[in-house]
């Protein structure tokens, strides 16, 4: 009989073999140096780390118990708030379906237009809206405007790019099909490719219009509408009851808007 | 009439899928073609409407040459040629109207087949077609609700609506069950008679081309090595047909070119 | 032989024609409405267009000439992303198995869907304000901001990745015996590994973009260069810092998506 080590090369078992263990280790090697340099350089007073648990237990004294006696405004301004999102994420899903078209290889005219379809996608992804916000305050001013069109163009990138995706992964088969009937290019998107992509941009519309209620809240901070700028008065004035009442009230809008697009995400799935 | 003239198609600069091939189908007839995998019947089938690209040769139908068309030309010729598919290629998520009348998509304008207008005699058509091979009761049906059969006889309806000078059909029973696959070749043979169309099925099912067909072609790694009635297809014929591999056949080609 | 039918109208997708016209109706008259109430000054809207001109001109070529106080900027917000998702990743995990319907009793199950909820509902930036006035301005709120940023997105994928394990690996261990902990780490931990790995690394790049906004608030990083740039009226600077802003986050989304993808 021969032995485990003559058969196996081995007397023990590991889960990984040695050169595996290396890899890990350098793995986690890089982790901790990155943990360990990021701790160490960055510019933070330990003193207030340590203090950190008090000040928030007393800032969160003084919220409580919030005061209401504002409500009336700080529904209005919310209300306000739905609806540049809804506006918003309205006209960036008609938007982005052309350039979806465009960024999509399967339906794209040529190399030139993927490319332009891309750069608009990937441009108005990586910016930030508040970043987008800056922005258009300053060309228009404070106010709603701003607001919409700050979230219009993040909106775009995010819906063109899952749509783009979707109008890529669809079903090839009838696409061939209805191009031997001899139907156009635009009536064989029209049927082959649409009906394919349809539940995918429902999902992607509805969940950017969630992402957006939560984005506009915080436009007013930059000065592009919403009740961001009551949060901000609030808090430069340091009431904090009333600052309580508007995160209160925020907090129950976003739970609203994630029923509410759940059941739409039900309903039309 | 089908005629194909030293059809060439090749990718890249291997080996050719089809070499040299010459057919030609006259009048009403449904003709079947059989051999093993890779002896390019779909792709011969694919080159007659343009859905693969034809490296060289003629095809002809009804004295249009089809390997020069372009653009509008080449989608009017197409809407002649209806086309029937293994995978059904229906739209799933669309209803069976739809689907049917997508079949028309080459004559109606954009407008109405955006707004799903379709016009009165192409309606009444499709109800015609859909109550002749028993879905009419389906109309109104997503197509990824029916059954495997159901589904192909959406696909066959959707080629008749073309109102095509030939009908062909890749595998169009590969994906069905022994049953309902008799019924489908048997639907494509009693259509081609009512219709006088000339049909041309590609089939790995030999004893179905033989009782579902007229006439059977034989394909052996890209060309015609049997051409004739089902009663002639014998042992030795199938032999011939189904045997051997690329490798052997080019070097018999090779060693015969030197 | 059936009657010649030729007419056909697709099933419409609401079927009872009441609630069809109520939500067109709806919809209309909402835009319409609200749109027509919305406080715009179209005057100032119309001057936008020349302002947008002058700010572009203002911000062409981008200015790279305090590259110092960008380097800085955008080397805090990485310090920034890297302990925070190191914090939020090892607090999810507890807090996911506390919102997992199948590990966690449920009274115990609605207090971490909760703390999940109100990570979620707010967004960073106005965490991070919280945060500020709480600790300070500087890096470490915007720390705290992203760690509860990263528990809201890790915690609850990995709560319905626990949700959705294969229980049999667990009613072995258990038949066989085995504690509470061994349990959990020969029986549940492998299944959940590669899709924390995942989430790991999307979190790392998502708070790397997430950390280049909280310094709009005093939260530390690259966003207080920025806002600076703006409200100084230095579109050229800030051309140059959203360059680098943009540019980062590619970078990191390329390696992200990279890692992922070799690991998926």
């Amino acid at each position: 009989m021969t032995s485990i080590s003559e058969q196996f090369g081995r007397e023990d078992w590991s889960r990984f073999s040695s050169r595996q263990k290396w890899q890990r280790f350098a793995i986690f090697a890089v982790c901790a140096l990155a943990i360990a340099w990021s701790i160490t350089s960055i510019e933070v007073v330990w003193a207030w780390v340590w203090d950190a648990p008090s000040q928030m237990g007393d800032l969160f004294e003084r919220m409580y118990p919030p005061d209401a006696t504002n409500l009336a405004t700080i529904l209005r301004v919310l209300w306000e708030t739905v609806n540049i999102a809804t506006f918003a994420t309205a006209f960036a899903v008609l938007m982005s379906l052309p350039v979806a078209y465009l960024a999509a290889q399967n339906t794209t005219p040529n190399r030139a237009t993927l490319w332009l379809g891309r750069l608009i996608l990937v441009t108005s992804r990586s910016v930030n809206t508040i970043i987008w916000a800056l922005l258009f305050v300053a060309i228009f001013g404070p106010g709603v405007v701003a607001g919409i069109i700050a979230i219009m163009f993040r909106s775009i990138g995010f819906i063109g790019k899952l749509l783009g995706e979707a109008i890529e992964e669809i079903d090839k088969r009838p696409v061939e099909a209805l191009e031997a009937t001899g139907a156009s290019r635009f009536k064989v998107i029209a049927y082959a490719i649409v009906p394919q992509v349809m539940p995918t941009f429902w999902a992607v519309a509805i969940l950017r219009w969630d992402i957006n209620l939560r984005e506009s809240t915080v436009l007013g901070l930059v000065g592009a509408g919403g009740i961001g700028i009551i949060l901000q008065g609030a808090i430069d004035t340091f009431n904090w009851p009333e600052a309580a009442t508007v995160l209160l009230s925020i907090l129950v809008l976003v739970i609203i808007g994630e029923v509410v697009s759940a059941f739409l995400r039900r309903r039309i799935l | 009439m089908l005629k194909i003239t030293d059809l060439v198609k090749r990718y890249g600069s291997g080996d050719p899928v089809l070499k040299n091939l010459d057919l030609t189908i006259e009048g009403e007839s449904v003709v079947s073609i059989i051999g093993s995998s890779g002896a390019g019947k779909s792709t011969l089938l694919r080159c007659i409407n343009r859905l693969v690209e034809p490296t060289s040769g003629s095809i002809e139908l009804n004295g249009t040459e089809l390997t020069k068309l372009r653009g509008r030309n080449l989608r009017a010729a197409r809407r002649k040629i209806g086309m029937v598919f293994q995978g059904f290629n229906l739209v799933d998520r669309l209803t069976v109207m739809e689907n049917v009348q997508s079949g028309r998509l080459g004559y109606i304008s954009t407008w109405a087949a955006i707004m799903r207008r379709y016009p009165k005699e192409d309606i009444r058509r499709a109800y015609e077609l859909m109550e002749r091979v028993g879905i009419a009761h389906y109309a109104n049906t997503r197509a990824d609700q029916l059954s495997g059969g159901e589904r192909q006889r959406v696909g066959v309806v959707r080629a008749l609506m073309q109102d095509p000078e030939i009908l062909l059909a890749d595998e169009p029973t590969a994906s069905l069950d022994p049953k309902t696959s008799e019924q489908i070749m048997g639907l494509l043979r009693d259509l081609a008679g009512e219709l006088k169309l000339p049909v041309l099925i590609n089939i790995h099912n030999v004893t179905e081309a033989k009782e579902y067909t007229d006439r059977i072609v034989g394909m052996r790694y890209g060309r015609i090595i049997f051409d004739d009635k089902p009663g002639s297809l014998d042992q030795e014929a199938m032999d011939r047909i189904y045997s051997g591999s690329p490798h052997a056949d080019r070097s018999e080609d090779l060693r015969q070119a030197s | 032989m059936s009657e010649a039918r030729d007419t056909w109208q697709k099933p419409p997708f609401i079927a009872s024609p009441a609630i069809r016209w109520a939500v067109y109706l709806g919809a209309l008259g909402y835009f319409l409405w609200v749109g027509a109430t919305m406080p715009i000054d179209w005057g100032r809207v119309a001057d936008g267009f020349g302002r947008a001109g002058r700010i572009f001109g203002g911000a062409f070529p981008p200015s790279f000439e305090r590259s110092g106080l960008l380097i800085d900027g955008f080397l805090e917000s990485l310090k920034i992303a890297i302990l925070a998702t190191t914090g939020g990743v090892l607090l999810s995990i507890p807090i996911a198995f506390t919102a997992a319907r199948n590990v966690a009793p449920l009274p115990i199950y609605y207090l971490g869907r909760f703390i999940i909820i109100v990570a979620r509902s707010f967004h960073p930036v106005i965490v991070a304000i919280i945060f500020v006035k709480a600790v300070g301005f500087g890096p470490f709120a915007g720390v705290l901001t992203l760690v509860v940023y990263s528990i809201g997105f890790v915690a609850k994928m990995l709560a319905e990745r626990i949700e959705e394990i294969d229980f049999g690996q667990v009613e072995a261990m258990r038949a066989a015996g085995a504690p509470f902990f061994s349990t959990m780490f020969y029986a549940i931990f492998p299944q959940i590994m590669p899709r924390q790995i995942g989430l790991t690394i999307y979190q790392l790049d998502s708070n790397l973009r997430a950390s280049a906004v909280v310094g709009i608030v005093g939260a530390g990083g690259i966003g207080a260069t920025l806002a600076n740039a703006f409200g100084r009226y230095d579109y050229d600077f800030a051309l140059a810092i959203t360059i680098v802003i943009v540019g980062v986050i590619l970078i990191s989304e390329g390696i992200s998506g990279m890692i992922r993808k070799r690991i998926g």
